[in-house]
């Protein structure tokens, strides 16, 4: 039997018909649109999607979407998404999460997943505070931030997402922002064409509880300054009205004015299947003249968890032939009474 | 020479340090036991700790085991027969014997470093404390040296074959063959050990038999009374596995078992993993939590979602077992109940989940509750799990624990028609479809799994609205559905074959659930032949309670709940029917003796 013909859809097909309850001008917004669009390119018949979620803002995401969905617990997402996949691998699945879901409440759950590889797509709405609980700084929100819970500013040091996710050994790790139209796409295209664990940290305005978080290199001027595009094989270089660049130097990146000094030649090329590389770049520091990175940091092949599971479940078929309940009782030492 | 003689009964026990093969011994006792034809039931008593400081008190792991010429319950109170391994297993184990028991202990574990080890201030062999019993003598680690030196197995290695000399002289005291655990260690050991093992059984063997340790050997008969057919011995967590995993083959779906490893639960785990041929998928979770998410996850997909723990794991997968309630999907969830609270005794029986099962989620969050009785009734507990899950579209907790978890009785092998399950079938029809639309009889909703055309929907914690399932704030579709989800629960009772009650139609009637069932049945068989008039009930069910419970209760004077809690199933029945129950409780990390609970039997008759 060969699979019906997935049929040609149109962002349309992916809207639900839920009433959208995010505040207004909220940066999932933008994101929501910009799925849609996606997985109406993706080529996988829509009941074929499922998108599991947490909780926050962020978790709201499935009823929007006209796919299955299920809108789960605190933190706990990715283990609902990783049964899921290992019990149908055939499914496209999909995590919606944000900052305080994925790192915070459910960070165990997030390491371990990037961890094992399971086939699916993490999107995580970052925008450094808690919404939906009204306020409280969140575990990527800047060391001092003044929020209901730290009227004298947090004490917490942040985490930086890309750096945990290529620390718990995921295999695909990209960031793009909620504003930029153009780059989101291809991220999650990116996302969804990898085989592995696909992890897209979002940067998303709060314009309630944290308005303007981003718009440091956001806004139209400094997005042409402080915005470096990764591309794989592309010399690191940003900047319209300066050309700046990264050179390695010392095992450390280093920025460099492109002019009489430094080239193109001089920068270093990126490489997305280069973990060094890929931890340098998100660790970048923007308060230290560093660019922000869009784009895929980093990505490699390696085998998925859930063809593993696959795999032994048919070498063992093949050993033990397909299992037989009278063999399965009567295992063992059995004698007769009569 | 020894003489022969019979016994219907008999109850032996081997202790020694946990690192000295008690339990393996005690497993080989079982299986040759159960091979020749006994009836028998086991009781593993150890610590949770693998290695604890050798010769200590803290270290003494126990196997006890009651094997018969008839139906027995119980792997007996008192043991007739003790092997000590050291001054610390005696001194622990002392108070399990029968005045005038045989107790047999390794004198080469016996200087005063070894006394002091087991906190002796006197050497018990001298100081009156073995007056009572019947000490035999034998110097376990220089025979079993002897026995393997020959087979190249220096002294060090020798140390851990003693086990099987002190069950070669158990062999020929009670008359058992030796081939079953010769071939078991054939299979399981390599050269040297596999032969230095074989030598050291043998050895224990012929000591006995020519030392003439034992004033008589002694021979129990093959059970007759049993029911025919096909055996064989099963412990709880295996019977559980396999129950599992048949009821999931009879409905053709995939088993996801997600878990934590935890005491005494993870040999559930263990048992599962190697059935990958039967569409089998272990999962081992990074947390309890994760373990009871990803099942939840994988039922959702259409699989059969179980997930295994202990008390404290309970505890963690409270809220996703909400969620499971809200989005009203099949799971099973096994809690293999131990001692608390907190971390507690992780390998001593208690019964004190239940309240926990019962209402230990935040709001209104009901589950069928179900409880096995013996060993070989996890397989039928399993089923039934699976059974009310898929039927009902619910989470039901099993509540084993660690004594039924862990002991062995002969099963007979259940007939594979005998359990058939009502086949389960996704909705694939999208015409009319809502996603919290209701079977009229049994009130669940429809299970459609995603890859089904044309009928993607969302589910989620968030309140449902009524058929819709879209999100509710309603105040009275709340009302509404927290009465609905719990009216699922009660009509679980429906489907219940009526109670059994056992014994007497007035007097007494005794009141258990899960693991008590083998010693109540023992004590009320006892006080009605002592002319008492005396009932036992055992409910499997503890959520909902069968329906004609309360009125078959209420035909009694007296109704007694003896729990390994601080009383819990009483209080159910005295909040649900208002009948006066009466409380009789024991938590000691240890099972009741039949003895206690004859004597609480009989002081209801004073």
């Amino acid at each position: 039997m060969t699979a019906p013909a997935v049929p040609q859809y149109t962002k349309k097909d992916f809207t639900s018909d839920q009433v959208v309850r995010w505040c207004p001008g909220c940066g999932d917004y933008s994101i929501l649109s910009n799925v849609q669009s996606v997985l109406a390119e993706i080529g996988v018949a829509r009941e074929n999607i499922a998108v599991i979620s947490g909780i926050g803002c962020s978790s709201r995401f499935p009823y929007y979407l006209s796919t299955y969905g299920f809108h789960t617990i605190h933190g706990r997402a990715p283990a609902f998404a990783t049964g899921l996949k290992v019990s149908r691998p055939e499914l496209s699945v999909w995590v919606a999460t944000g900052d305080g879901d994925a790192l915070s409440i459910g960070g165990n759950h997030f390491i371990h997943l990037l961890r094992r590889n399971v086939d699916l797509n993490i999107l995580m709405f970052n925008n450094r505070i808690y919404g939906l609980t009204k306020g409280q700084y969140s575990p990527t929100s800047e060391q001092g931030k003044k929020t209901k819970s730290s009227p004298m500013g947090s004490v917490d040091r942040p985490f930086e997402p890309l750096s945990l996710a290529l620390g718990s050994g995921g295999t695909f790790v990209a960031r793009s922002v909620d504003v930029f139209a153009d780059h989101i796409k291809p991220v999650l295209h990116a996302a969804q064409r990898h085989h592995g664990t696909s992890f897209v940290e979002i940067y998303q305005n709060c314009n309630i509880f944290n308005d303007g978080a981003f718009e440091q290199f956001t806004d139209k001027v400094a997005k042409k300054e402080r915005v470096l595009y990764l591309q794989h094989g592309q010399p690191l270089v940003w900047g319209s009205a300066v050309r700046r660049g990264l050179v390695m130097r010392d095992m450390k990146l280093e920025v460099v004015e492109l002019g009489d000094t430094y080239t193109e030649a001089d920068c270093a090329v990126h490489d997305e299947h280069n973990r060094s590389l890929a931890m340098l770049l998100a660790a970048m520091d923007p308060n230290a003249g560093f660019p922000v990175a869009v784009g895929v940091f980093y990505q490699i092949d390696a085998p998925t968890y859930e063809d593993g599971v696959v795999a032994q479940a048919k070498a063992s078929i093949q050993k033990l032939g397909t299992g037989d309940l009278a063999r399965l009782l009567g295992a063992g030492d059995t004698w007769t009474h009569t | 020479m020894s003489t022969l003689e019979t016994a219907s009964e008999v109850v032996i026990r081997f202790a020694g340090d946990s690192g000295d093969g008690m339990q393996t011994v005690g497993d080989q006792f079982t299986r040759t036991t159960a091979l020749f034809g006994n009836d028998l039931a086991t009781f593993p008593d150890y610590p949770a700790e693998i290695r604890a400081p050798a010769g200590t008190r803290a270290g003494v792991s126990g196997f006890q085991l009651q094997f018969a010429s008839h139906d027995i319950f119980t792997p007996g109170d008192l043991s007739d027969v003790l092997v000590a391994m050291n001054p610390a297993a005696l001194i622990t184990n002392l108070k399990s014997v029968k005045r005038g028991g045989l107790v047999v202990v390794n004198t080469d574990r016996w200087t005063s470093r070894d006394l002091e080890k087991a906190g002796l201030a006197s050497d018990p062999l001298t100081d009156g404390t073995v007056d009572d019993y019947h000490v035999v003598k034998v110097q376990i680690g220089n025979l079993t040296r002897g026995a393997v030196a020959p087979h190249g197995v220096g002294a060090k290695d020798a140390d851990r074959c003693k086990n099987f000399f002190a069950l070669g002289m158990m062999y020929w005291l009670y008359s058992r063959q030796m081939e079953p655990t010769e071939a078991w260690v054939a299979s399981r050991f390599k050269s040297p050990y596999k032969e230095a093992n074989i030598a050291a059984l043998q050895a224990g063997w012929s000591y006995a038999d020519t030392a003439e340790l034992f004033h008589h050997r002694i021979e129990v008969p093959r059970a007759e009374d049993l029911p025919t057919g096909r055996y064989r011995n099963i412990m709880g967590n295996n019977a559980m596995a396999i129950g599992l995993v048949a009821a999931a083959n009879k409905l053709g779906l995939p088993l996801f078992y997600g878990t934590y490893p935890i005491t005494p639960a993870s040999d559930i785990l263990h048992h599962l993993a190697p059935f990958k041929n039967y569409g089998v998928t272990t999962f081992q979770a990074e947390d309890e939590i994760a373990g009871i998410c990803a099942a939840i996850g994988a039922s959702y997909g259409g699989a059969i979602g179980v997930t295994g723990t202990s008390g404290p794991g309970l505890a963690l997968k409270g809220e996703a077992l909400g969620l499971a309630v809200m989005t009203e999907l099949p799971l099973v969830l096994i809690d293999v109940q131990r001692a608390g609270p907190s971390t507690g005794m992780p390998t001593k029986v208690e019964q004190a989940d239940l309240l926990q099962a019962m209402y230990g989620r935040n709001g209104e969050a009901p589950v069928p509750v179900l409880a096995p009785a013996t060993p070989s009734d996890c397989f039928a507990i399993a089923v039934e799990a699976v059974r009310i899950a898929t039927t009902y579209m619910v989470p039901v907790i099993v509540l084993s624990d660690a004594y039924v978890a862990n002991g062995a009785e002969p099963w007979k092998l259940p007939d594979l028609e005998s359990f058939d399950l009502a086949p389960v079938t996704f909705r694939t029809d999208p015409e009319g479809f809502r996603a919290y639309a209701r079977d009229e009889d049994t009130l669940a909703r429809p299970w459609v799994v995603p890859g089904t055309p044309g009928m993607e929907h969302r589910i989620g914690g968030l309140e449902k609205e009524n058929i819709t399932g879209n999100i509710s704030y309603d105040p009275e579709n709340h009302e509404l559905m927290c009465k609905l989800r719990r009216e699922k629960v009660q009509r679980v009772a429906n489907s219940l074959p009526p109670t059994t009650v056992y014994g007497d139609e007035e007097g007494v009637v005794v009141l258990g659930w899960g693991s008590t069932f083998g010693v109540i049945r023992t004590a009320v068989d006892a006080c009605r032949a002592d002319g008492r008039k005396v009932a036992h009930v055992h409910v499997r069910h503890l959520n909902p309670l069968p329906n004609d419970l309360a009125t078959i209760l209420r035909r009694y004077d007296k109704v007694l709940v003896p729990e390994i809690n601080l009383g819990q199933l009483v209080r159910l029945i005295r909040a649900e029917y208002l009948i006066d129950a009466i409380p009789y409780n024991k938590i000691q990390g240890q099972p009741f003796r039949t003895d206690e609970v004859m004597a609480r039997i009989e002081a209801l008759f004073a």
